[in-house]
């Protein structure tokens, strides 16, 4: 039997080499010129913790317009980064696109991130890359409070600050996934803006108002539109795909904090260039493409997220980026989750 | 007679090396991901031990043993009717029910975990249904109830499956003998079919209690914090391997101890008949006025498991796509979920036959001792074995790293129990006398195993590479970790759709993945159906 598959598929790949064989000189008879100059573009091999859905149709952009070939392997951002650490030297990825800075900040404290290049890092802000020039951002997504029109909430009933959710009338209203790498990431935002202490005391007393505890955004938001909770902490683009499948009837709306701090914080999905990597020059070509132009638009078009770069403006269902009070942090300090974690353990938020 | 059967049922001795080298290959195996946790572990700091040796852990420790004991009690309570009513009784359309009632298997607990909160949730398709009546909110799912009904209705086949390969090995004189001495049908089921079906119930509920030790997807979302909940949250953020590697150890811990109290409970009884004579196809039992009842049974169980499920997955497609959703071609995805489970299947299940052999046929501690280490793999969550093998094979197996050698290897390591507690049940009924037979007339040992005791033992076999064929289409982690590079399947379509919230995309592969594993369940059913009559 495996003799027979055996022959079987050698037979096939003969046959194959034959065919293409053929093709090929069929087509040197036909334009001499073309085999002269023609330097094959070579591979690119991209690892992306963000889902096919969002960035398969850019990458394939980038594939048809330089005949570079992509293969790209999907995952969700941590098990994708785990991947990585244990490959170590091994590693056959050229690009590491993540989710959040959390996932590029454990490869690349693992020295797998070589620095890039300054004609991609200078596209980008400088709140929005790495501050040792290992990553940058690709795109933006901000941190909003989810509302749930079900229940009649309005955008006055809700403070202008996520400090004001502590007050004892949010009892039994909010909904948030404190395991979710985004959720730590603004905590982080708000040790480093306002210290310690102030966080815990903040985390307590969210604690007190007993939320109820999502795994992530996605149940977080259909919980507001359910009615089951009045409030929920998120990231802004679930709301606009949820509206997407169920129309404008979707019983939730999103609510920046426009009085500042770690409320409104503006996060990024980034990328960076193994140090192991044996394409570096198409590597580099993704990110210079995933900055330009088309990308950008493409990102906040078809994601709704928020570009990075300048010239390119948001799409006109989010709340134009010069509104939202976004706190001066770099992304680069939000690299490290381990002090956060810590932190949500003593309060008792997370095991 | 007794005394000579119960002596022989054990053969003394050592087993044939054609036994012995898989079986003790498969434990190396085994081993593998449990090597990967000790290296990793030893990293761990102080504060890393710290966090780890708090009360807390015992609070999750407690948390995690009851829901394992919750989901496999309800797991059983809901499969020993629903095998007995769809094999031995004249139940309308039991083939129907019979593929039904397996399908709750294939849906992936993160999809199941889901649809259950939008249906059954405060606010959720339920008490919309309730609110004309004035039904305003629902009492809360989430926590302990929320996690067992959601496991247990995701995994009961477990249960059901190895009790309907059981089942069909039991031989019907001892069930007419009882009838005969005066009991009802359902006294007999209780005391004759029972106790002997109790080494399939145990393997089912074996499986049952591993796997929700080692889900996610379901506890994330019912909020019930286990072991695994544990890990998961260091995969989602800061990736403190160490600290995966010293949880994911008590997990393993775990997984051990509940195969021990298995392996003690299993007990030395035996369940093949020692008389002469070979079992006749058993009769159906006419269940008269008891149908109804039955068939409301059946309906509930199938509602709340599939029927539901799907409806919901049905109506976010026919949702988006009214709202203007693209839907894509997913033949390719069909195709990798089909040949990868396939070969799954077929692989793991072979490779269970030796190991059963001499767990049932020569035990010892040797035995022992490899099923309990082959039942780890499936116990801890999936990541950690695929990354515990992105570890090994990246840096000491390139040549296989990232193709479809290394992704059938691991579904062996995450499976293989599955296969083995249905092979080793089927086997148990068999009286070893027909291989000894073998035997005495000129057969050695190995052709005797091979013409008498895996053709018996095969409606066993096929059951487990069943039910390892429809995990494997589910299968979410290793799959994205080890597949070759752009390899993807219906499963992991579903993901990519669902974690960004494009319902009606992670609704198309969800539904094709439920049908196209209705297809090799139906075949089974029919298969045994031809073999009743």
């Amino acid at each position: 039997m495996n003799g027979f598959i055996a022959k079987g598929f050698g037979a096939l790949a003969i046959g194959m080499m034959f065919l293409l064989g053929c093709g090929d000189s069929s087509n040197d008879s036909e334009d001499p010129a073309s085999t002269v100059t023609e330097v094959s573009p070579g591979n690119l091999v991209i690892y992306s913790g963000r889902s096919e859905k969002l960035v398969g149709p850019i990458v394939n952009q980038f594939q048809e317009a330089t005949g570079i070939n992509v293969s790209v392997k999907y995952g969700k951002t941590g098990a994708i980064a785990a991947t990585l650490l244990e490959e170590g030297t091994s590693s056959p990825a050229d690009v590491f696109f993540a989710q959040d800075p959390g996932g590029l900040g454990a490869v690349a404290n693992n020295g797998q991130l070589s620095p890039l290049s300054s004609t991609i890092l200078d596209k980008v802000p400088a709140w929005a890359k790495s501050d040792k020039g290992l990553w940058v951002g690709l795109s933006g997504r901000a941190r909003v409070v989810v509302y749930s029109t079900q229940n009649g909430v309005s955008p006055s009933d809700l403070p202008t600050s996520i400090l004001d959710f502590t007050d004892p009338k949010w009892n039994g209203r909010i909904g948030w996934p404190p395991t979710n790498g985004s959720f730590q990431a603004m905590v982080t935002a708000m040790r480093v803006e306002l210290g310690e202490a102030k966080t815990k005391e903040w985390l307590e007393g969210i604690q007190a108002n007993n939320p109820k505890v999502y795994p992530k955004n996605t149940p977080t938001v259909a919980a507001a539109a359910a009615g089951e909770i009045d409030v929920g902490f998120v990231n802004h683009y679930y709301l606009h795909r949820f509206i997407a499948e169920e129309g404008e009837g979707f019983a939730a709306r999103n609510h920046h904090l426009t009085s500042g701090g770690p409320g409104s914080l503006m996060m990024v999905a980034g990328a960076g260039i193994l140090s192991t990597a044996k394409n570096k020059s198409n590597a580099e070509k993704f990110l210079n493409f995933m900055l330009s132009t088309v990308a950008q638009q493409y990102f906040t078009g078809s994601t709704y997220e928020y570009p990075v770069i300048e010239g390119v403006k948001a799409n006109p269902l989010l709340t134009p980026i010069v509104d939202i009070n976004k706190p001066k942090i770099d992304m680069a300090s939000l690299e490290d989750l381990a002090g956060t974690q810590n932190l949500l353990r003593d309060v008792g938020i997370l095991e | 007679m007794n005394l000579i059967s119960l002596i022989s049922s054990k053969r003394v001795g050592k087993p044939p090396i054609i036994i012995l080298a898989p079986a003790i290959g498969i434990g190396l195996v085994m081993l593998l991901p449990l090597s990967y946790l000790i290296i990793r572990g030893m990293d761990a700091s102080e504060t890393t031990w710290e966090l780890l040796l708090k009360p807390r852990t015992l609070v999750t420790l407690g948390r995690t043993a009851l829901l394992m004991f919750t989901v496999t009690l309800t797991s059983v309570l809901i499969s020993v009717p629903l095998a007995w009513l769809t094999t031995r009784t004249n139940l309308p359309l039991h083939r129907m029910w019979s593929v039904i009632t397996v399908l709750p298997l294939v849906i992936p607990s993160f999809v199941g975990g889901y649809l259950f909160v939008s249906a059954l949730g405060p606010r959720g398709l339920l008490q919309q249904a309730l609110s004309p009546l004035g039904v305003d909110r629902l009492p809360e799912i989430y926590g302990l109830a929320g996690a067992t009904l959601t496991l247990s209705l995701l995994s009961y086949p477990y249960v059901l499956l190895t009790i309907r390969g059981a089942v069909r090995n039991l031989d019907p004189a001892l069930e007419e003998s009882s009838r005969a001495l005066g009991y009802g049908t359902f006294q007999t089921f209780v005391r004759v079919s029972l106790p002997q079906l109790r080494p399939a119930i145990t393997a089912g509920s074996l499986l049952v209690a591993l796997y929700t030790l080692s889900d996610f997807g379901a506890v994330s979302l019912m909020r019930y914090k286990t072991f695994t909940w544990v890990i998961f949250q260091q995969y989602e953020s800061s990736l403190d391997r160490s600290l995966i590697a010293l949880v994911s150890l008590m997990v393993a811990i775990i997984a051990i101890s509940t195969v021990l109290i298995d392996i003690y409970t299993r007990g030395k009884l035996r369940y093949h008949s020692v008389g002469p004579g070979t079992a006749r196809t058993p009769t159906k039992r006419n269940l008269g006025g008891w149908k109804w009842p039955a068939l409301t049974l059946m309906t509930g169980i199938a509602m709340a498991s599939i029927i539901v499920p799907a409806s919901i997955l049905w109506y976010w497609l026919v949702r988006g796509v009214s709202a203007g959703e693209p839907l894509s071609i997913i033949l390719h995805d069909t195709w990798n979920s089909i040949s990868v489970s396939m070969l799954a299947a077929v692989t793991t299940s072979i490779l269970s036959i030796p190991l059963a052999i001499m767990i049932v046929r020569y035990p010892g501690r040797l035995a022992s001792l490899i099923e309990r280490v082959s039942y780890i793999g499936f116990a801890l969550p999936g990541i950690v074995v695929a990354v515990s093998l992105v570890f090994f094979a990246a840096n000491y197996a390139q040549p296989i790293y990232q193709t479809m050698w290394l992704l059938i290897f691991a579904y062996v390591i995450l499976f293989f129990p599955t296969a083995l507690g249905a092979t080793r049940a089927s086997l148990l009924q068999i009286s070893p006398r027909l291989e000894e037979a073998a035997r005495s007339l000129g057969y050695t040992s190995l052709k005797a195993v091979r013409s008498v005791t895996i053709p018996l033992a095969g409606p066993g076999v096929v059951m487990g590479g069943s039910i390892v064929f429809l995990i494997t289409m589910k299968e979410l982690p290793a799959t994205m970790i080890l597949g070759s590079l752009g390899f993807s399947t219906l499963a992991t379509s579903v993901w990519s759709a669902a974690s960004e919230a494009f319902f009606a995309q992670a609704a198309l592969p969800a539904l094709v993945l439920i049908a196209v594993s209705s297809v090799p369940m139906a075949v089974l059913v029919a298969r045994e159906k031809g073999d009743f009559s």
